[in-house]
């Protein structure tokens, strides 16, 4: 583990999503701020409408209009993003920054073969010749575990099953030796043992590279296996951000402690779940204070007036009104 | 085989008996493609004879990957498709059997399905009052229209939601509580007996919980008996008091739930449950499963899951295994029964002369 | 059975989480369709084209000044008289007189009348015949669909009109005694329709294959409900959206199919002009002069169209939830 604060790869801070309806502005994301460090594996999770996608791709600059970054900074090694042009960050997306997505049948271009796909990326960020890309492709393939490499460049997406498509795109976003990777739900459509499978080389391949990777899902299983430090969402915010095995199994927040209690479990048998009541506001219906006062079985008078704010405390980053600036309750 | 006399099934206790179940889709290319490309017809033999019975006030969990064919096997319980061969034994009625409406309805009144799709299962232009009043309008259990009325307003109670949700449209309400409606309406019909496929597949994590304390709760009070389907075995693990484990339309491994996740004796539930990820992050090293799921229209000869088997030899090539018995469970594996039968042997040699007699 | 008697468990009730107008009009009033009309200048006016030419059709005998169809108030006498603006003249008749000595505002608003009765009614026809062919051919699948498709792709490579004239001419040898104008309408209704329903079949089969498939037509299916009642309560309801669009046009080509049929002569009765019928009339005066004989029915006909034309395409974009 690397102990020296090393300068963060990727530094966010308050950044704030809105949505332009007829009615108003939608606030999405808010005061959302965290730091990645370079060669770290970075876990947001949340439940759906908690808005972790959204975050991952203002940060890529992949926001669709009518959403728009209304607020905060987007800095990516050292140098602010999230103001630049559309053809300034085209530049480094896919050279710097890659992405995965959950459905590997739409991020592929199933009019080209894998080989036109991978051979284009590399010359498009490296200089190369073409035939030094090609090679550098079924390295790549092979890398990835896909069997026969030099005959399965050839063939187009469909030609591949779920899982063998899903490392097809691993393959393309690390083609060109990004320094982060953003993968929103990258194994959530894939089966049980396939996802393992991919948990497991995405785990060994961004080690290899060192390179980061932000994690976005609403699988606690995967985040507990491959991420270093996690952050959990809800309604819009971080609540919690710590090192995974802390969040896990001792987290701070109400929330975060009641999500990992509800995961049914494969070792202890209950009678019944832990569950938390109610379920997450709608955008249009968020509460005034801390969003998750109505749910939160410790929720107090300051929590319904006053929105908490991210602290620090001990390595963990915690936004709840039982948590004073001081230290522990 | 080992004898459990308080074990015995009692014949009244069972209220479905699934015996030999296959059916197949016909997946051939159109008429004209298949004469001028000289290929034969294909089908897609999703479920290659399936057993397995489910006792009043149970839960009997099916569990698999995709292509496995437990949903194909959830609908041809509940009536949607009908199965090419084999019985199922509803109350001792065989469904597949019977040809006549005035013969099939009261028994499938008794049964009702809960889908995976919180989003799909209602349809977006009836109110839920409607959506949830149906079975009982057309299986005509009231007629009078203030209990109708009244019955609804009970079952959205039932299920957490308030009778005012009654005039409202699905599109205004949460994925969990869709399902709850769904929920409502199953049991609008009042059966004994509910299908779920998948029903919190869909939900997030915190959601799921609602809803399956929710199930557990009505088959406690109600004596339901429910047909799981599911490819998470950590909520199977919570909801089952027996589990089959399907790969490519049979059963590997069938048998109380403890059985299976304490003592798994198939390679394949053995590896499924290494894939589990770690979520306590109990450090538990895991060996990710190799290879992929064959396609079902061409499946392995012999047992189906050989390519991808560490235990895998020259017969399992070419025999399909039955489900035999091994301690608790039915297990259909050709190197299980070998280590089974060697250690039941080693045991039988290695007793002593007067322990002989006292074995009833 | 007595278990699921019992009244529910105080479980936790979920407060309503709906806000708004309970009742239809405000909830109408603001949603987001509405919200796109008003915003619409162009939509706005074709809307009230459109309201204006269909009430000024429904209460012509009230608002024309003359009754172009009683052949006993025409006088020959009155024939040929220019508009209002010219010389020669008449304050009577505003827009002119055609050769029978018609007054062309009143033959217009009848003229209307007709079209749009025509217009109409084919496209209810038409939606009628398409709509359950298409729900039938997708619902049922197999051979049943495999034909009705087939039929349907054999009518939609003739032009609709060449199938109007077709089925006109074939009704009119069957039924010699045509001049009975009851008769004459219902087999134009009747052939505009038939010419125009395999635009709903196709649009109403598709969506009927995506519905069949969701799970709450299998929900259906497992409580036994009857295949009809399933089409027709379950599914018809969700694939009307497109037909409402698809009837909006129709409807403008309803009344140009009409109008053709009638200028070519085989349309309405001469006796009882509509527009199309006008059109002709005044189409043999054009060169010597007489210009507002066809002039003005062709704008009335041209606006029609246009105002419904532009109404259908609003309500298609404000209905496609992909471009709200």
């Amino acid at each position: 583990m690397n102990t020296i604060m090393a300068e963060p790869l990727l530094e966010i801070e308050q950044l704030r999503i809105e949505f332009e309806t007829r009615r108003g502005p939608l606030v999405a994301v808010s005061d959302v701020s965290f730091t990645v460090q370079p060669g770290e594996v970075f876990g947001i999770v949340g439940e759906s409408g908690a808005g972790k996608s959204l975050t991952g791709q203002a940060i890529i600059g992949l926001l669709d209009p009518p959403g728009r970054i209304a607020a905060g900074k987007i800095i990516f090694d050292g140098r602010r993003i999230d103001n630049l042009t559309y053809n300034e960050i085209r530049k480094i997306r896919g050279k710097d920054i890659g992405m995965i997505f959950q459905d590997p049948l739409t991020s592929l271009n199933p009019l080209y073969t894998v080989g036109q796909q991978l051979v284009e990326t590399i010359l498009t960020h490296t200089s190369v010749t073409r035939k030094q890309a090609y090679e550098k492709a079924i390295k790549l393939l092979s890398e990835v575990g896909i069997p026969a490499p030099e005959e399965r460049i050839d063939h187009y997406p469909h030609q591949f099953s779920g899982g063998m498509r899903q490392r097809v795109v691993i393959a393309l976003a690390l083609c060109v030796n990004p320094k982060l990777i953003i993968a929103d739900e990258p194994t959530t459509a894939l089966d049980v043992s396939i996802q393992a499978q991919i948990i497991d080389l995405l785990k060994r391949l961004c080690q290899k590279h060192g390179t980061a990777v932000i994690l976005i899902t609403h699988d606690m299983g995967v985040v507990a296996e491959l991420s270093d430090r996690v952050a959990v969402m809800y309604s819009g915010r971080m609540v919690e951000i710590g090192k995974v095995r802390r969040v896990v199994k001792h987290a701070l927040h109400p929330y975060a402690r009641g999500l990992m209690d509800s995961i049914p479990s494969i070792n202890k048998k209950s009678s019944e779940l832990k569950q938390i009541k109610g379920s997450m506001p709608r955008l249009t219906e968020i509460p005034q204070g801390c969003s998750f006062h109505p749910r939160c079985p410790e929720a107090f008078d300051q929590c319904r007036k006053e929105t908490p704010d991210l602290i620090d405390i001990d390595g963990t980053s915690i936004a709840c009104w039982l948590y004073p600036k001081e230290g522990k309750p | 085989m080992t004898f459990h006399p308080d074990k015995t099934p009692k014949i009244n206790d069972i209220l479905l008996k699934v015996s030999g179940l296959k059916h197949s889709f016909d997946v051939s290319k159109p008429l004209f493609n298949r004469l001028l490309e000289g290929q034969p017809r294909q089908f897609l033999k999703a479920v290659r004879n399936i057993d397995f019975t489910i006792r009043k006030g149970q839960t009997y969990a099916l569990v698999g990957e995709s292509g496995c064919g437990k949903s194909t096997v959830a609908n041809l319980v509940v009536g949607l498709d009908r199965p090419d061969a084999g019985k199922i034994e509803f109350s001792g009625v065989n469904l597949a059997a019977l040809t006549r409406r005035s013969q099939i309805v009261p028994l499938r009144r008794r049964m009702a399905m809960i889908f995976q799709d919180p989003h799909a299962s209602l349809n977006p232009r009836w109110r839920v009052y409607d959506i949830i009043s149906e079975p009982i309008r057309s299986f005509k259990l009231l007629k009078d229209k203030t209990a109708i009325v009244q019955r609804t307003a009970q079952l959205l109670n039932e299920v957490g939601l308030s009778p005012e949700d009654g005039k409202k449209f699905p599109h205004e309400f949460s994925g969990g509580q869709r399902q709850r409606i769904s929920i409502a309406r199953a049991l609008a019909s009042e059966p004994e007996f509910i299908i779920c496929d998948e029903p919190t597949s869909a939900l997030d994590v915190s959601v799921q919980a609602q809803i399956l304390n929710l199930m557990k709760r009505l088959q406690q009070r109600l004596g339901l008996s429910y047909l799981f389907i599911s490819h998470d075995l950590a909520v199977v693990h919570h909801m089952a008091h027996q589990v089959g484990v399907m790969y490519l339309g049979r059963l590997c491994e069938t048998g109380p739930a403890d059985s299976i996740f304490n003592n798994p004796a198939h390679p394949y539930t053995r590896m499924l449950l290494d894939t589990i990820p770690d979520v306590e992050m109990t450090g538990r090293t895991r060996k990710p499963m190799a290879g992929e799921i064959p396609n079902p229209i061409n499946p392995p000869p012999g047992c189906a899951f050989h390519p991808r088997c560490p235990l895998a030899t020259a017969i399992c090539r070419k025999v399909v295994p039955e489900l035999t018995h091994i301690d608790d469970a039915q297990v259909a594996c050709h190197a299980a029964a070998a280590e089974f039968n060697q250690r039941s042997a080693k045991k039988f040699y290695n007793t002593k002369p007067d322990k002989f007699i006292s074995i009833s | 059975m007595s278990k699921h008697s019992q009244i529910g468990s105080a479980a936790e009730k979920r407060p309503s989480v709906w806000k708004g107008g309970r009742n239809a009009f405000s909830r109408m009033v603001n949603s987001d369709i509405f919200y796109s009309f008003s915003h619409s200048p162009l939509t706005i006016i074709a809307a009230i084209i459109t309201i204006t030419i269909i009430f000024s059709a429904i209460f012509a005998p009230w608002l024309a000044p003359q009754n172009p169809f009683d052949m006993a108030g025409l006088e020959l006498i009155d024939a040929h008289i220019p508009p209002i603006g010219s010389a020669d003249s008449d304050p009577r008749f505003l827009l002119g007189t055609d050769d029978q000595g018609r007054d062309l505002l009143s033959a217009i608003l009848y003229g209307s009348r007709l079209s749009l009765i025509v217009g109409f009614s084919s496209v209810i026809f038409a939606m009628i015949l398409g709509v359950s062919l298409g729900l039938i051919s997708g619902y049922a699948g197999g051979v049943v669909d495999a034909f009705i498709m087939r039929v349907a792709e054999i009518q939609i490579s003739f032009p609709a009109i060449l199938i109007a004239l077709l089925v006109n001419g074939i009704l009119r040898t069957l039924f010699p005694d045509f001049n009975a104008e009851r008769l004459v309408l219902i087999v134009l209704i009747f052939s505009i329709g038939i010419s125009g329903w395999v635009q709903y079949a196709r649009t109403v089969r598709s969506s009927t294959i995506v519905e069949k498939r969701k799970e709450y037509v299998q929900a259906a299916k497992v409580i036994c409900i009857h295949p009809v009642l399933i089409m027709l309560r379950h599914i018809l309801p969700n694939v009307m959206g497109p037909v409402l669009v698809i009837s909006t046009i129709h409807l403008a080509v309803a009344v140009i199919t009409e109008a053709t049929l009638s200028f070519l002569g085989v349309g309405v009765p001469s006796t009882e002009p509509s527009l199309g019928t006008l059109i002709r009339i005044g189409n043999d005066y054009l060169f010597s002069g007489e210009w507002w004989i066809t002039i003005f029915p062709s704008i009335a006909l041209a606006t029609l169209v246009l105002a419904v034309n532009i109404l259908g395409d609003w309500l298609r974009d404000a209905l496609n939830p992909k471009l709200r």
